[in-house]
């Protein structure tokens, strides 16, 4: 028994202090952000406290824009990618036939050749298609995602075939079967799917630096980066409370729905 | 004649096939085309010319250190990140006290944007008053310029990248390693199984469907994950930074170079489909399905 504790006491020891170092940086930037500068870089438990530097960082750039670009970005996306993964995965699961093997594998091709390699010519598109510098040429590269129609094609298989008969039998048509019994079967998986890509493209951030120039379209990744050109001088309280700004909206989300969150995980069969 | 599930199937898979076609399968058929095309200037079109961009891309030295460097970056990256996600699944799955908060602390670097957790980790690396040089300067092993000298910046990068991207294995891990029935665990201890022999005779190969998912996934982000070297160093010091997306970032948009970028995309994507096919071809066969 003495052994099996002592082997106890190292788990938690190499467990705590792993989970120290992972939060060692977001501890960081908040110690940073709501001190004067000049205890930056010197701990003192004592530094006086303030929110000066969120208050010149909210009035100097122009966050309120970027928030709300970000916010239609995000649900622009999730929406579109529900709604068009949602119909390929039906046909998949539900509607074989000769052939949708082999669509199926092309659709996987997706996965491997993301819209980040194929930068330069959905750039070329999206410029004849007269759209740069606007929202949806944001979010058009992402929205046909293999990874969204190959969970939902998953979910909707391990839906019992007796539901879906019996929906039938009452002369319910192909859309309000998929509407009434797939779908909430497959409610896990949607939000799982749907709290990683909030979280993939309220992040994602080198696409749409290429395809927006100003502030009406820019999301927050995009505008948050003017803070860390080092040209300027670099300003720690500065780059760290616009830093925590920019995220602060996903985190406290995340913080409260966190148990949900991986839970949701466990449930939608994504392992 | 075509089948009733045909004709719906296609009708179902229409919106999908179009963004498809859009944004994956054209621009690819495109990219292989332009890449045989010079970049058209002012008023002089682009014209066919071989594979002169290839051959420019062979003698170039930038192409050859963002090559290897970026499987430097996949090497380490790769196998970094998931044997710390497995090491950090296994012990929030193990009897330890706070869980929820140890769990917490491994996934929130997840929902952070890299180019935010870039600036953090800017300060943890500045010469001097950084936090790691004040560490190393209780020891008198201060002054070192992580990101600013070519033997540490891509390191410097490289231990970035592990942290964001351990946590997010980790769940898939975890909600993995919940799936597996606690009676397999306790016949293998019956037939007298060491804790080591658990975890590789038993639970690693139940593990394997998710390692191949996630490895995956570790690849496509070490291919992809780019946000932190236009935040940090732009690809230097000395093009020791320099990863193949970022290049083709550079010459596309900042020299406008499209023709010599296609090629680039080109080897890129080469890259990716060689990576695929030994994913699928050989590692598929060995993974054991429930």
């Amino acid at each position: 028994m003495k052994h099996l504790s002592l082997k106890l006491i190292a788990l938690n020891l190499t467990a705590w202090t792993l989970a120290a170092l992972w939060i060692l940086p977001l501890v960081y930037a908040v110690w940073t952000a709501v001190h004067p500068p000049e205890y930056a870089a010197t701990f003192d438990l004592f530094a006086p406290l303030t929110l000066d530097n969120f208050v010149r960082v909210w009035n100097s750039v122009p966050f309120d824009r970027y928030f709300i670009n970000t916010v239609m970005l995000v649900l622009f996306v999730v929406i579109s990618q529900f709604i068009v993964c949602t119909l390929a995965a039906y046909a998949f699961a539900v509607f074989p036939f000769r052939g949708s093997e082999w669509l199926f594998m092309a659709v996987l091709v997706q996965m491997m050749v993301m819209p980040e390699v194929l930068l330069v010519r959905n750039y070329a598109t999206i410029s004849s298609m007269g759209l740069v510098d606007t929202i949806p040429a944001i979010a058009l590269p992402y929205l046909a995602s293999a990874f969204g129609i190959f969970l939902f094609r998953q979910a909707f298989k391990s839906v019992p075939k007796e539901l879906d008969e019996a929906a039938r039998m009452e002369g319910a048509g192909p859309m309000q079967v998929l509407w009434r019994v797939y779908v909430p079967l497959a409610k896990p998986t949607y939000l799982a799917y749907g709290l990683v890509m909030v979280a993939y493209h309220w992040n994602n951030f080198l696409w749409p630096l290429i395809i927006t120039n100003s502030v009406t379209t820019r999301p927050i990744t995009v505008g948050l980066q003017v803070f860390s050109t080092v040209e300027q001088g670099i300003d720690w309280p500065t780059i760290t409370a616009a830093t925590l700004l920019s995220v602060a909206p996903l985190l406290i989300a995340f913080l409260i729905f966190q148990r949900q969150f991986v839970q949701s995980f466990m449930r939608s069969g994504i392992r | 004649m075509m089948t009733r599930n045909a004709k719906v199937g296609l009708l179902l898979l229409a919106p999908a096939a179009v963004l498809l076609v859009a944004f994956t399968f054209y621009p690819t058929v495109a990219t292989l085309i332009d890449s045989f095309y010079s970049t058209p200037r002012g008023r002089r079109p682009s014209e066919f010319i071989g594979a002169d961009h290839f051959r420019t891309m062979m003698a170039d030295p930038i192409f050859r250190i963002a090559m290897i460097n970026n499987m430097i970056y996949a090497a380490v990256i790769i196998p970094g990140s998931m044997g710390l996600a497995l090491a950090m699944a296994l012990l929030v799955n193990a009897r330890i006290g706070g869980r929820a908060l140890v769990r917490l602390a491994f996934f929130t670097p997840t929902i952070l944007p890299m180019i935010a957790v870039a600036n953090i980790w800017m300060f943890f690396y500045a010469p001097d008053y950084g936090l790691i040089d004040q560490f190393l300067g209780l020891f008198g092993m201060g002054g070192n310029n992580w990101l600013g000298q070519p033997g540490t910046a891509l390191w410097a990068l490289i231990v970035i990248t592990i942290w964001k991207l351990a946590g997010f294995f980790m769940i898939f891990y975890l909600a993995a390693l919940q799936q597996i029935p606690p009676s397999l665990i306790e016949a293998a201890t019956l037939e007298g199984a060491s804790p080591s022999q658990r975890l590789r005779r038993v639970i690693l190969p139940l593990l394997m469907p998710t390692t191949l998912f996630i490895l995956i996934n570790a690849v496509i982000e070490a291919f992809r994950l780019v946000d932190h070297v236009i935040a940090l160093t732009r690809g230097g010091p000395n093009n020791s930074t320099q990863l193949l997306l970022h290049y083709i970032y550079q010459v596309a948009f900042s020299y406008w170079d499209t023709g010599y970028a296609a090629a680039l995309s080109v080897a890129l994507l080469l890259v990716l489909a060689l990576i695929a096919l030994v994913q699928f071809g050989v590692l598929d066969k060995r993974i054991h399905y429930r």
